[in-house]
């Protein structure tokens, strides 16, 4: 009985010692990973404090000078301030209206298409655009909008007169919408498609019974079928509204354009690498924008659950 | 089914599939007419209008000079160690980090699930990520492209996903036989997840392909820098200069243009002849990033 127990103690003691073995693996897996995130996102982090600082580079990041808000109150009286806010506003709302409803056009149109084969091919050359690099993109952006590139030949054959496209600010905006919507259009598509692939057929046969058409049928079957995804990418359209990346818009500015071209990640970053770099409003600029981002998603996701109870966490 | 053929709806499909073609025809001509203008005669093209479907005049100069510039060359290869030495660190990290979260007795997971997931919403932003790469002394080193891009934390959660779908009961054999995790994760956890392994290393593979920001701001020097950054001094600075005294033609000044496309052909045709063969894996990443946490 007694020696029972004694074989019965030293078995647990050797699994509690597996276990903790086992555990110390996983720590020991997880410590580059958590390394990683400690060092290259956490540590960035405490460098926010620059936002309040005067940086000096002799002084280092926790030397220099504290200020205060003085960058974010020189920020928001500048005359910058409306520019950036109003361009990065502008260049999403447009994004918002022309680019968020052209994926969901083309699967639903391609939804509608017969045969199969002429889909995939339209698919596969659809998504050819996703693939080319944003710097290639670019480079054709700039080369066709040119004062002799092929837009201003169509414009010509059909009539017009030619336009430098890219030395005017008030083209600016479409350019930029309508090249995102070449680029991103197919490859936006496929995940309507999945949802559309993901009705069930049996609706659409109980309404053909009812004597439902085409039409009919997507009003009533379709659309509510794939709107669990319209939501989702709409939430996370509006919790980016404020956020605009830099890339394409570095590559794609130049000097004569810049008072419709100029948004606020692309200011954070000639702040920071300009021709007078001055890192501690730079940063201000950006945690500004950072707090205003994470204010929108987190209230444009607190309306769709209140709303449809879908949400993204 | 039977379906009744209206005349509207043969109508609505006539139309269907003509606006579908002419869409993919706009997709498809600015590369075509990249690849015709680049062995077009350049001055032909600057005065031509219209459409251009042949090429005009005939000449490969534009790829002699491409093909014996050295910094293209050396572009290239910089890209090629980059995509695949930071695409196999992007592997080794994200695997261990999804294993070791997708653990269901691992009782941090929750803590570090958050910790890894805030960043999604909040980082340093641009100068004090610089600063640290700058302080941790790999400014100007290919090491500043690889690390500060280590981890994709949507691909970790989405990896992690995946590993947390597998069923226990296949680890089950392995933990009697006493294996570690270290064994757990290469024999069963790894060969059943193919799928998402395909998927975020295609992700990872394009994402350092195409990258040229990082590149931009912590190399100086131009023997470390990737393509992009190459194509961009090409492509939009408008800086063929550096290329001309390679050029093996007599009128270097209209070859200039000629080279831009030239250019593009030479970076872009790789990746364009083999994603059609890797869409299947492209899409499925789609769907699998889409599948709510």
């Amino acid at each position: 009985m007694k020696n029972q127990a004694a074989i019965k103690k030293t078995i647990k003691s050797l699994f509690v010692s597996t276990a903790l073995k086992q555990d110390r693996s996983l720590y020991l897996m997880f410590l580059p990973v958590f390394l990683y995130y400690f060092v290259f996102c956490y540590i960035p982090m405490a460098g926010i404090i620059l936002a309040f600082k005067e940086f000096s580079p002799r002084l280092g990041i926790f030397g220099s000078e504290w200020i205060g808000f003085r960058h974010f109150t020189e920020f928001f009286t500048g005359p910058k301030f409306f520019n950036v806010l109003w361009n990065t506003l502008r260049i999403n709302i447009m994004n918002l209206i022309f680019g968020f409803p052209a994926p969901i056009i083309l699967a639903l149109m391609l939804n509608e298409m017969k045969s199969r084969t002429l889909k995939r091919c339209i698919q596969t050359v659809t998504y050819m655009p996703h693939f080319i690099s944003l710097v290639v993109a670019v480079g054709l952006i700039l080369d066709f909008t040119k004062r002799t590139g092929i837009v201003n030949n169509i414009i010509v054959m059909l009539g017009g007169e030619r336009t430098a496209f890219m030395s005017e600010s008030d083209f600016f905006t479409p350019i930029y919408v309508i090249s995102g919507i070449w680029q991103e259009v197919g490859w936006g598509s496929i995940i309507y498609l999945a949802a559309l692939s993901g009705i069930n057929m049996d609706l659409y046969e109980a309404a053909s019974i009812d004597g439902a058409g085409r039409w009919r049928k997507m009003i009533s079957i379709t659309l509510p079928g794939i709107m669990p995804t319209m939501v989702i990418m709409l939430i996370l359209r509006m919790g980016q509204m404020m956020s605009l990346g830099s890339e394409k818009i570095i590559l794609m500015y130049n000097d004569l354009i810049m008072d419709k071209a100029d948004v606020i990640s692309s200011y954070v970053y000639r702040l920071a690498f300009g021709t007078a770099p001055d890192y501690g409003f730079s940063t201000a600029v950006n945690l500004f924008n950072t707090v205003i981002n994470v204010i929108l998603l987190v209230s444009a996701n607190h309306i769709s659950n209140k709303m449809s109870e879908v949400s993204l966490w | 089914m039977v379906e009744q053929k209206t005349f509207g709806s043969a109508l609505f499909d006539i139309i269907n599939n003509v606006i579908l073609i002419m869409l993919s025809l706009i997709c498809l001509y600015p590369m075509l007419y990249v690849l015709i203008a680049s062995v077009s005669n350049p001055i032909e093209i600057s005065m031509s209008e219209g459409l251009l479907l042949h090429p005009l005049g005939f000449q490969i100069s534009a790829y002699e000079a491409v093909f014996t510039n050295s910094d293209i060359w050396r572009g290239y290869l910089n890209t090629v160690f980059y995509v695949v030495a930071g695409t196999m660190l992007n592997m080794m990290l994200t695997v261990m980090g999804a294993y070791v979260l997708s653990r269901k007795s691992f009782k941090l997971r929750g803590i570090f699930m958050m910790f890894i997931t805030f960043t999604m919403f909040v980082n340093g932003g641009l100068v004090p990520t610089y600063l640290l790469v700058k302080g941790l002394g790999v400014l100007n080193t290919r090491l500043a492209i690889l690390l500060p891009t280590a981890i994709n934390t949507f691909n970790l959660i989405m990896t992690r996903t995946y590993f947390n779908t597998i069923p226990d009961s296949l680890e089950e054999s392995a933990k009697i036989d006493g294996a570690g995790h270290l064994r757990i994760l290469c024999n069963i956890i790894l060969p059943v997840s193919t799928p998402i392994l395909a998927v975020i290393a295609l992700y990872y593979s394009v994402a350092h392909w195409n990258s040229w920001f990082n590149a931009m701001i912590y190399l100086d020097d131009r023997t470390k820098w990737p393509l992009q950054l190459i194509l961009r001094e090409i492509l939009i600075l408008n800086d063929s200069g550096k290329m001309m005294q390679d050029s093996v033609t007599i009128d270097k000044l209209s070859v200039a243009e000629n080279i831009k496309y030239a250019v593009i052909i030479v970076a872009t045709v790789p990746i364009l002849c083999v994603y059609p063969f890797l869409q299947k894996y492209f899409t499925k990443g789609v769907m699998l990033g889409a599948v709510k946490e």
